[in-house]
């Protein structure tokens, strides 16, 4: 260790200047991986995207072709998920902002939220295989894969909507029942409106989780090879990430550029949804009258 | 509330200047009345001049209490009773002193001239008329209501030699017509007096209003000598 | 005539604060009441009662009667807990002491206590709206812009946007909770005199959020100290010469 002088003001701006650098290369050295995994994959696959690969069918044991059901596939378990999880995660954060009180009841319930957001996403597919595609026999389905991602991205829906209703001000609630609202006018009126940036914020991140996530739909919804698309919602179905698992594991001599081809659209997929949920958040902070 | 200790300087302040108007008041007076029966020609100009300095210490305290009021605020209740009281005693001490002013004149008017009769009684009423203002200003200063109460009743003294006084001039007057100048001025002289007796009772009567909020004559002012007629 | 009757009113909050105690005090009807003394009397404490916003409180114990008398002279006992408190609050109006303007625009702003209340009809929202501007004293300064976010006022212009908002309900009562301290004079003055033609039509009572605005305002003064009602009278005789020495030591500055 080297001893430095810090009498004089010139070696302690000298210090400022080292710590502000530092800080700095810290910062972009964040950066660095992200910018790696995105570029990597982009230069990897970019040969691979053409219009046939994302509106065709896989061929030649997937070694060919397009991708288009795995496409498809996500975007209905991504549908369905929302379907079940938001009405039931913005009414139980309803309850849990508005209308419960503090009590031994409520601690359990947030425990047990913060306990489900815990659980490793292959333990949800196997409680899904369980539940849906056995006990209830719903068989491999989409409506077994979205009922099993629904229960997943639960916590994370409950735990951001509530925090969004949370931040409005509780002042606004005083103020709307002394004009004589009742308490639902008032989550009607004020505070549903006031936090739906912030759930719609929480909805597409929880769904972003949804879209990447091969674990849960595995064994509930997941088919190696569909020759046509999913017609109802009890039938299985390609998706992206499970494709993704399966053409870089299963598949001998598959053409490494289809691969980050795959992986590229999955990536794709879920930067878009990034972006969408802070162009949401900006005009939010903008349109925000308090 | 940083304002209560300001407000309780300035309160004290205006209280000590009260106390300095009234002794420069009480001395312009006895000198005055001495003057006049020693035929002190010096010391009755010295009166006369001196007004002056009452005069300006009278607007110098109104002036202080303007200031107190504008700049200390909020001025209520007792505060609000005491300041406007204080406005009020300071304009009766300033006439008092314009009294004492008129006696000092009048010492100057007489002249050399001998006086038509020794001047026992009008000395008199200027010793209790004065003894009456002194406590009347303690009582004040003190906001002291019970003693307050209890000094006009000195008055009645005051009054009862203004009236000897008037009897015993009209008949030195109808004796011997050559003294009615000297009689005239030596009644205004008494009429002086007993009008600085009355103004002490306003004193007292603005001690009662600062101590208890009531505003209420103590006794009934007699500015007229009582005729037989009434 | 009185406006609201209070008798032996008792409050406790659960965590054993009593911020009332045995409160007796009648209000009367088109007059200006103001409710002053040191923080922590009880004055909000009372307001809050008298529209049941102390419902969303903490409160371990309410005892007493709260009658509030209508144009008709009958009386009902806000206490009650039959009572329709929605109701209620549309005719007991309340001004907080920080303007706080609901998230929508100034027009909405004014006629959500109507819309809350089931109103429909476009034009007695839109003359109603005007009419609760005007008595504000607000009306020039918005009719231009009245689609316009309510934040966008200014502080003394969105306590009058507070005060037409409880206007537009036609409460009997208005309550106003140290409603001018966070404004600059100018402000404070506009609603001052606001209130001084209110009265006309409404009954105020009013915590003021200094001893001159009390001594101002008044038409009745009552002085609380720590949940008691010490002394209570007429403006021009209470300020002048009180008859509790507490009173008179608070109103000289020399606590509080």
């Amino acid at each position: 260790m080297f001893k430095v002088n810090l009498s004089t003001p010139q070696s302690r701006l000298t210090i400022q200047k080292i710590g502000y650098l530092s800080l700095t290369l810290i910062a972009i050295l964040t950066v660095v991986p992200i910018i790696a995994i995105v570029v990597h994959i982009f230069i990897q696959g970019f040969s691979a995207i053409s219009w046939e690969f994302l509106t065709g069918f896989p061929k030649d044991g997937m070694r060919a072709g397009g991708i288009f059901p795995a496409i498809v596939g996500t975007f209905y378990l991504t549908l369905g998920t929302a379907i079940f999880s938001i009405p039931i995660s913005i009414g139980a954060a309803v309850y849990l902002s508005e209308y419960a009180s503090e009590n031994r009841w409520t601690q359990i319930i947030r425990i047990a939220i913060i306990n489900l957001a815990g659980i490793p996403s292959v333990v949800y597919g196997l409680f899904g295989l369980g539940l849906f595609v056995i006990f209830l026999q719903f068989g491999t389905s989409i409506l077994a894969g979205c009922l099993t991602l629904s229960i997943m991205t639960l916590p994370i829906f409950i735990s951001t909507a509530e925090e969004a209703m949370r931040s409005v001000p509780q002042s606004f609630r005083v103020v709307s029942i002394s004009l004589g609202a009742s308490q639902w006018q008032t989550i009607r009126r004020i505070v549903l409106p006031q936090a739906q940036p912030g759930i719609l914020t929480g909805v597409i991140l929880g769904l972003e989780r949804a879209v990447g996530e091969t674990a849960p739909i595995l064994f509930t919804a997941a088919a190696f090879f569909l020759p046509q698309l999913p017609n109802s919602a009890f039938d299985a179905t390609m998706a992206l990430p499970y494709h993704l698992f399966v053409i870089s594991t299963q598949v001998p001599g598959m053409p490494v550029n289809l691969q980050y081809g795959t992986a590229l659209v999955l990536l794709l997929f879920i930067l878009g949804m990034n972006i969408l949920a802070t162009l949401v958040r900006s005009h939010a902070r903008k349109q925000r009258q308090w | 509330m940083t304002s209560r200790i300001l407000l309780d300087k300035k309160i004290q302040h205006l209280l000590d200047e009260i106390l300095i108007l009234d002794s420069m008041v009480e001395t312009a007076t006895l000198e005055a009345v001495g003057a006049l029966k020693n035929h002190d020609l010096e010391s009755a100009r010295k009166v006369r001049n001196n007004d002056r300095l009452i005069n300006k210490k009278r607007f110098d305290l109104e002036n202080d209490i303007i200031v107190t009021i504008a700049t200390v605020q909020p001025i209520m209740a007792g505060d609000l009773r005491l300041i406007a009281s204080i406005l009020e005693v300071v304009g009766e001490l300033e006439r008092m002193g314009d009294y004492a002013k008129g006696i000092a004149n009048i010492c100057l008017q007489i002249g050399n001239q001998p006086h038509i009769k020794p001047l026992i009684d009008i000395p008199r009423m200027a010793e209790i008329a004065i003894d009456m203002l002194h406590r009347a200003v303690g009582a004040f200063i003190a906001q002291d209501s019970e003693a307050a109460i209890l000094i006009p009743d000195d008055d009645e003294k005051v009054d009862a030699l203004y009236n000897q006084i008037y009897r015993e001039l009209v008949a030195i007057m109808l004796a011997d017509p050559t003294t009615i100048d000297r009689a005239n001025l030596l009644m205004w002289v008494a009429h002086n007096l007993e009008r600085l007796a009355d103004r002490v009772t306003n004193i007292c009567e603005r001690t009662i209003f600062v101590t208890t909020g009531e505003l209420r004559e103590l006794s009934p002012s007699d500015d007229e000598i009582q005729t037989k007629n009434e | 005539m009185h406006k609201l009757i209070i008798e032996n009113l008792t409050l406790r909050y659960s965590d054993g604060v009593e911020a009332l105690r045995d409160i007796n005090i009648n209000i009367p009807v088109n007059k200006i009441t103001v409710m002053f003394g040191p923080s922590g009397g009880g004055k909000s404490s009372l307001l809050r009662v008298i529209n049941r916003l102390n419902d969303l409180t903490d409160v371990d114990h309410i005892s007493g009667k709260v009658l509030l008398v209508d144009d008709k002279e009958i009386a009902k006992d806000i206490l009650d807990p039959n009572l329709d408190v929605i109701n209620l609050r549309r005719s007991v109006g309340m001004v907080f002491a920080r303007p706080v303007v609901l998230p929508l625009s100034i027009r909405d702003n004014i006629t959500y206590g109507l819309e809350m209340a089931g109103e429909k009809d476009k034009n007695t929202l839109e003359g109603t709206m005007e009419i609760s501007l005007k008595q504000a004293a607000l009306w020039d300064e918005v009719k231009d812009r009245l689609d316009e976010p309510a934040i966008a006022l200014s502080g003394g212009q969105q306590q009058r946007l507070c005060l037409a908002r409880s206007l537009a309900l036609e409460p009997e009562l208005i309550l106003l909770d140290e409603p001018t301290s966070g404004l600059d004079p100018i402000s404070t003055g506009f609603i001052e005199t606001t209130l001084q033609e209110l009265k006309k039509k409404y009954t105020i009572i009013l915590v003021p959020h200094s001893v001159q605005q009390a001594a101002r305002t008044a038409d009745l003064a009552a002085f609380f100290l720590q949940g008691d009602l010490i002394e209570y009278g007429h403006g021009d005789e209470l300020f002048v010469n009180p008859q509790d020495e507490r009173t008179a030591n608070y109103i000289e500055g020399r606590f509080g």
